[in-house]
C-alpha cells in the first residue's frame, strides 16, 4: 500500500486524486492534449458556444424563480421580471440575447466545419453529435420563445406546431396531442416550460459531453485539413501540435473577452437588436383573434421559414424545410473529395460553397420579409442554390480539381 | 441440467438456450417499456377539462348586416360568421377556374356545407378561421378589386403569414401555399336568428 500511495502528493490534493483521477484527467485533457498549432479565428466558436450554454443555464435558472407558467400568468410574470424584480431586466436580456448569441456562434462553428471539411472521416460522429445539438437547440429556442406568451409567442407556436399537421394520416391527431387542446392553450405553454427548462437542457448537456468526448478521441481538424497525428515526433507527440493548455486556453480566454464585450453592448444598448433578437409583437399579450402582421420567426429560423413559404404546397413546403435542416447530417457521406480544407479544394467546391453561403444569407433575409411577389421568386432561387450545395456535392466534390496537400502544416497558415 | 454445466465446462453451455433467454428477456422488457410509457404519452392528450370547454357556442345573427363579419371562438379556434349579399353568392361560381379545389372535394366540411357556396343557408357563411396552411388568421378583404389584391380580386380573405388567398366561400386560390379550402365546423340554426356552432343534427361532434 505504501508504494502505491507514493504516487500521490500529500494532503488534500493527494487524498482527492487517490479517490478520483482529477489530476490525471486535467493532464490528459489539457496539458497532454495536443491540438494543431494553426487554429485561426474560426476556432473560437466552439468554446464560445460552451460559454453561452453555461450562461443560458445560469440566467435561465434565475428566470424560473420569477416566471409563472400558465396562459393567464406567463405574460404578466415576464412584465413583473422586467419592471419589478431588481435587475430582472438584465437577467432576461442576458437570456434573450444569449439565445441569439448561441445561434450566431453555432452557425459560425458549423460554417467553419464546412469550410475546413471537419465533418469528414474520422470526424463523422463528432459532426453528427454537433448536428443533434443544433436540433436540440432549435427545439429549445422555439419553446423558450413561446414561454413569455406574447402575441408572437402564441402565433409562432400555432404555426410551428401546425407544421406537424402536414404529416399524412397522423398529422391532425398529432397536433392536438402536442398542444394538449383544440388550439394552442394553457396546456401547451405548461408542457413547453417543462421541456424548455428540464428535458431539453439535460439532453443538450449530454450531447455536448458526447460531442467533446468524440472530439478528444479524434482530435481537432485545422484550417489546413491535415491530420497532425500522421506526423509524430521522436517523443510520440505530434510535431505540428501544441498543448491545449496554456496555448489554446489563453487564446479562448481572449476570444471570450472579445465576445463578452460585444455581448454586453447588445444587452445594455440594443437588447431587441432592431426587432431581430426580440420582436415588437411579443410585447403585447397572446391574442388568438389577432395574427401579428407581418409574422416572422426569430432570425435564426428564417432561412428555413423562407424555404417553407417559397413552396406553393403545404406538405411539400414542410418536407423541404425538414430536408433543409437534415441535409447537414449527411455531409460526411455526400462529400467525396480526397481533401478536407477549402484551401486545397478546386474552383467547383469553392463555387458551390459561395452559392451556399449567399443562398443561406439571402434566405435568412427573405424569411424576415413578407411572402409576396419578388420576395417569393428570390426565395425560390435561393432555395435552389441551398439545396444544390448538398444534392450536387457527390458530383462536384469528386469532379473538383484539388491541389496536393502537404505533409506538414504551413507555419504561417 | 446436464453434468457438463455443473462441472463448468464452457463448451457444453447450451448457447441456443442462452440466446433464446436473452432475446426473450429483452423482448419482454421492451414490451413492458411500451406499456409503461403509454400513460405518459396519453397525458399529453387534451384533458377532460379541455374537452368539456369545447362545448357548442351560440351566435345571435339578428344584428349581422350584409357584408359584415363576426368572430366567435369555438374549441379555441376562431370562427368567422359573415352574411353575403346575393351578388356575392352569385359571383362565386364565376372564378372556379382560379381555385385549387372549387368543388371542395379535398376539403373538410360537413355534408350539408358541401355545395357551391359552402354553407347551409345561402347568405350565412361559417368558416373555421385558421388558415389550412399553418393556422394563421386570414384577414378580411371583402371589397371587389381590393387595393392590395388587384383589380380581378372577387373578395375574400388573405392570410398575412404566408399569403394564402380564399374567396367568399373560403375556397383557396391557385398560387396559395394552402392546399385546401378553409374548414367548416359542424353547425345548425336553432331559429332564423340563432346559430349554434359545434352542434348539428348528428349531435355535438368530436374534435373537428
Amino acid at each position: 500500500m505504501a508504494n502505491q500511495d507514493a504516487q500521490y502528493s500529500p494532503g488534500v490534493w493527494g487524498w482527492l486524486n487517490k479517490r478520483m483521477p482529477v489530476q490525471k484527467f486535467m493532464r490528459e485533457q489539457l496539458l497532454e492534449y495536443y491540438a494543431p498549432k494553426n487554429f485561426n479565428v474560426w476556432y473560437f466558436f466552439g468554446s464560445l458556444a460552451l460559454v453561452v450554454l453555461v450562461m443560458q443555464l445560469f440566467t435561465g435558472i434565475f428566470l424560473t424563480m420569477f416566471y409563472k407558467v400558465g396562459d393567464s400568468s406567463a405574460f404578466d410574470s415576464v412584465e413583473y421580471i422586467m419592471r419589478e424584480v431588481d435587475y430582472g431586466w438584465l437577467i432576461r436580456y442576458l437570456h434573450t440575447t444569449g439565445a441569439s448569441a448561441f445561434f450566431i456562434v453555432v452557425y459560425l462553428h458549423m460554417y467553419r466545419s464546412i469550410m475546413y471539411g471537419s465533418y469528414k472521416a474520422p470526424r463523422e460522429l463528432l459532426w453528427l453529435f454537433g448536428m443533434f445539438i443544433y436540433l436540440a437547440l432549435m427545439a429549445e429556442a422555439f419553446m423558450g420563445y413561446v414561454l413569455p406568451w406574447g402575441n408572437m409567442s402564441y402565433w409562432a407556436a400555432q404555426v410551428i406546431i401546425n407544421l406537424f399537421s402536414t404529416i399524412p394520416l397522423i398529422g391532425p391527431g398529432l397536433v392536438e396531442w402536442i398542444r394538449g387542446d383544440y388550439g394552442v392553450a394553457d396546456a401547451t405553454v405548461d408542457r413547453f416550460f417543462a421541456l424548455h427548462v428540464v428535458a431539453i437542457p439535460l439532453v443538450l448537456l449530454l450531447l455536448v459531453t458526447l460531442h467533446l468526448v468524440a472530439l478528444r478521441q479524434v482530435g481537432s481538424n485545422n484550417p489546413e485539413g491535415i491530420e497532425i497525428k500522421g506526423n509524430l515526433g521522436a517523443d510520440g507527440k505530434p510535431v505540428d501540435g501544441i498543448p491545449f493548455h496554456p496555448y489554446y486556453t489563453v487564446k479562448d480566454v481572449f476570444g471570450i473577452g472579445v465576445f463578452l464585450t460585444l455581448f454586453a453592448i447588445v444587452v445594455f444598448f440594443v437588447p431587441t437588436f432592431g426587432n431581430l433578437f426580440m420582436e415588437e409583437a411579443n410585447f403585447e399579450p397572446a391574442n388568438p383573434l389577432s395574427t401579428p402582421e407581418p409574422i416572422a420567426p426569430s432570425w435564426y429560423f428564417t432561412p428555413y421559414y423562407a424555404i417553407l413559404r417559397a413552396v406553393p404546397n403545404q406538405r411539400l413546403g414542410a418536407l423541404l424545410l425538414l430536408i433543409a435542416v437534415l441535409a447537414f447530417f449527411f455531409l460526411p457521406w455526400l462529400d467525396r473529395s480526397p481533401v478536407k480544407s477549402v484551401r486545397y479544394r478546386g474552383a467547383l467546391f469553392r463555387g458551390f460553397l459561395a452559392i451556399f453561403t449567399v443562398s443561406f444569407l439571402t434566405l435568412m433575409y427573405l424569411g424576415l420579409k413578407p411572402a409576396t411577389g419578388a420576395y417569393v421568386t428570390a426565395a425560390r432561387v435561393a432555395a435552389i442554390g441551398y439545396f444544390s450545395f448538398f444534392l450536387l456535392m457527390p458530383w462536384y466534390s469528386r469532379a473538383d480539381r484539388t491541389k496536393p496537400v502537404p505533409q506538414r502544416l504551413r507555419s504561417h497558415a | 441440467m446436464t453434468d457438463a454445466v455443473v462441472t463448468g465446462e464452457q463448451s457444453e453451455v447450451d448457447q441456443g438456450r442462452r440466446k433464446f433467454l436473452t432475446v426473450a428477456t429483452a423482448a419482454t422488457a421492451a414490451a413492458g417499456a411500451v406499456f409503461a410509457i403509454s400513460p405518459f404519452i396519453a397525458s399529453w392528450e387534451p384533458s377532460e377539462r379541455a374537452r368539456a370547454l369545447g362545448a357548442p357556442v351560440t351566435v345571435d345573427l339578428s344584428k349581422l348586416d350584409v357584408g359584415q363579419m363576426v368572430t366567435y371562438v369555438w374549441r379555441r379556434q376562431p370562427i368567422y360568421i359573415f352574411k353575403r349579399s346575393p351578388q356575392m353568392v352569385a359571383s362565386l361560381p364565376t372564378h372556379d377556374a382560379r381555385l385549387k379545389d372549387p368543388q371542395s372535394k379535398d376539403s373538410e366540411q360537413p355534408s350539408y356545407a358541401l355545395n357551391e357556396r359552402r354553407s347551409r343557408r345561402i347568405d350565412i357563411a361559417v368558416l373555421i378561421a385558421t388558415c389550412t396552411h399553418l393556422g394563421c388568421l386570414p384577414k378580411q378583404h371583402f371589397d371587389v378589386g381590393d387595393a392590395v389584391l388587384g383589380t380581378d380580386w372577387p373578395g375574400g380573405f388573405l392570410c398575412p403569414c404566408h399569403g394564402s388567398r380564399f374567396d367568399m366561400a373560403g375556397r383557396v386560390f391557385n398560387g396559395s401555399p394552402a392546399s385546401t379550402n378553409l374548414r367548416i365546423p359542424p353547425y345548425s340554426f336553432v331559429n332564423e336568428n340563432t346559430l349554434l356552432i359545434g352542434q348539428d343534427e348528428s349531435g355535438a361532434k368530436e374534435a373537428a
